[in-house]
């Protein structure tokens, strides 16, 4: 492994676990107003979040770099703050990424959430918890099961990415050039060698996260009376 | 003090209008068949559902009034569900000090250690709830429920997902809580024995309507609602034991305006009992038959005749002193005695449950 491969790793794990964080902190109380709001369009929005489960990443890549380049609108506006255009940069990656693993974790939660039912709030209302009080001190604990399997997939699927993020950070070593990426281009110049050693790497890394999940979530399922 | 609750609500094709008052001691059974809106109507008082122009007093505290509505978490209420609902990744304890912490100590009105020694689960404390059976479970959350410091406690049918068995486990907490504790109680359910047992004001709900509320000596005994048609239909005195027979097990139970001889479980003089009495168990008499198997003679002034759904049979209703009786007999009985409002009769009463 050479100091342009050690960078993409840096640069993958840093991008996941960003992507991971952001994204449970915008998608849990997403994910629980989904799973509790009767808001007859909400399928909506659904449909949205999903949308990266079906399309080419190269598309959602695509309109993504449009809107975060200097005449797109985030792009632009980042510029006019004084930044630069978030085309081809470390924060343009996690922006895309944030997108692309949405539904990885917003629906494992939602479903977790929905999975509750309304009783467990309602007794803990009874007994004195507000509406806050009510989310940590039981949806979050009866959700944890969720909360792994979001947490997890949304970094791993991050990881995973190839598509998206070859069309919004191009393959700047040291910069936006990511895991998947160093694969391809090892694999491009003939450089089997290299190209083993990170892929069987990350086959070892996600077979064993999956391996946690599955085993946590049995240790980790709430078990109902 | 007391309780006011003015509902209206409407949900699909089910309307609840309900206008009450009722008493702040002592246990209210709210009554009725299925989908009569018994739920509905302590979910409202719970804040779980809402009336936009209810209204609910309790004491002297308006928790809904002009629109303005407490939330469910600032109503200092004990709610036990049908199913016990315990949170299943805490402990029985954990689930007991959930609402305790919450609660300022000076509104405590009951201790956990109260709570846990009434309903008897100190042994179950560091069980999870998949490790207890459905009628421990249902002690713990009736004990979490009141070691919240509740000023009205709030039952729905909270024995009806148990078996009888169970039941039968439950019920003495129950009367224990009626008889030991200050707190009001409305208690839902759709059994009568329950609501013999356990209730002192009865409301009687049918299609989100009230039909009567009252005590529920009286309540029992009135001849104008759908309860005379229950085959268990009968009343419920409230007696105290006055004098035992020892050599025949029995114990005289004593109450406004007679006395019956009733079977002798142990029970204590003094002891305050409920003695319920079926319209089925008593015939009529003109004159007192000594000469007869029946112990528990009552001399009495008929109050009140109605015929039921088939005119073969007929609902008397007689007093004995304040206290009233059912009596079903034949119409032609009636006939045939020349018994009518005002007449002198003899209740004979072949048997007397003890409930307590």
């Amino acid at each position: 492994m050479d100091s342009t491969d050690l960078s993409a790793l840096s640069i993958t794990l840093q991008l996941a676990g960003l992507t991971t964080l952001i994204l449970l902190l915008l998608g849990t109380p997403l994910a629980w107003w989904l799973a509790r709001t009767q808001w007859r369009y909400k399928f909506l929005l659904e449909a949205v979040i999903a949308l990266p489960l079906v399309l080419p990443p190269t598309v959602l890549g695509f309109y993504l770099l449009i809107a975060l380049g200097p005449n797109g609108p985030i792009g632009g506006l980042a510029e006019a703050l004084g930044g630069r255009s978030l085309a081809f940069s470390f924060t343009g990656l996690v922006i895309g990424s944030v997108f692309y693993s949405m539904p990885f974790v917003v629906q494992p939660l939602q479903n977790a959430f929905t999975a509750i039912g309304p009783r467990p709030l309602e007794v803990a209302a009874t007994l004195r918890a507000g509406p806050l009080d009510r989310f940590f001190t039981v949806a979050v604990p009866l959700a944890r099961s969720g909360f792994l399997t979001a947490t997890v997939l949304g970094f791993a699927h991050t990881v995973g990415e190839f598509g998206v993020v070859l069309m919004i950070g191009g393959n700047i070593p040291g910069e936006t050039q990511v895991l998947s990426i160093a694969i391809y281009d090892h694999v491009e110049a003939l450089e089997y060698g290299q190209a083993h050693w990170l892929s069987g790497g990350l086959l070892a890394m996600s077979f064993a996260l999956l391996i946690l999940v599955y085993a946590l979530n049995r240790r980790f399922a709430v078990v109902k009376p | 003090m007391s309780i006011e609750a003015r509902f209206r609500l409407q949900k699909d094709r089910f309307t609840l209008d309900v206008d009450l008052q009722l008493p702040d001691r002592g246990v209210t059974a709210i009554f009725g068949p299925s989908g009569c809106g018994k739920t509905t109507l302590l979910r409202l008082i719970a804040g779980l559902e809402q009336s936009p122009d209810g209204q609910l007093r309790i004491g002297d505290h308006w928790w809904q009034k002009d629109g303005q509505s407490l939330p469910t978490h600032r109503r200092p209420i004990g709610y036990v569900f049908q199913e016990a609902s315990l949170f299943p990744h805490l402990s029985a304890r954990a689930n007991l000090e959930y609402g305790v912490r919450r609660v300022p100590k000076q509104q405590r009105k009951v201790s956990l250690e109260q709570a846990i020694e009434l309903l008897q689960i100190g042994e179950l404390l560091e069980r999870m709830p998949d490790r207890l059976s459905g009628g421990e479970r249902q002690r713990v959350a009736i004990a979490r429920a009141l070691a919240a410091g509740p000023q009205l406690l709030l039952m729905d049918e909270p024995l009806s997902a148990l078996d009888l068995k169970r039941k039968r486990e439950i019920l003495p907490y129950l009367e224990q809580l009626h008889d030991q504790l200050q707190i009001p109680i409305l208690y839902v359910t759709h059994a009568p024995d329950e609501v013999a047992r356990l209730a002192d004001h009865l409301v009687l709900l049918e299609q989100g309507r009230v039909l009567a509320s009252g005590p529920l000596d009286q309540t029992l005994s009135r001849l104008d609602l759908p309860l005379r048609k229950d085959e268990d239909a009968g009343v419920v005195i409230k007696a105290t034991v006055a004098e035992k027979d020892s050599r025949w097990h029995l114990a005289r139970a004593q109450f406004d305006g007679g006395s019956l001889w009733v079977k002798d479980s142990g029970l204590p003089l003094d002891k305050p009992v409920r003695l319920r009495v079926l319209a089925r168990d008593i015939s009529l008499a003109l004159e007192q038959h000594p000469d007869q198997s029946i112990q528990n003679l009552l001399p009495a002034r008929i109050a009140e005749i109605v015929s039921n759904d088939h005119p073969a049979v007929a609902l008397v209703r007689a007093e004995v002193g304040t206290t009233s009786l059912l009596a079903r007999v034949t119409s032609r009985a009636l006939d045939s005695l020349g018994l009518k409002v005002g007449s002198s009769v003899w209740l004979q009463i072949k048997s007397v449950a003890v409930l307590e």
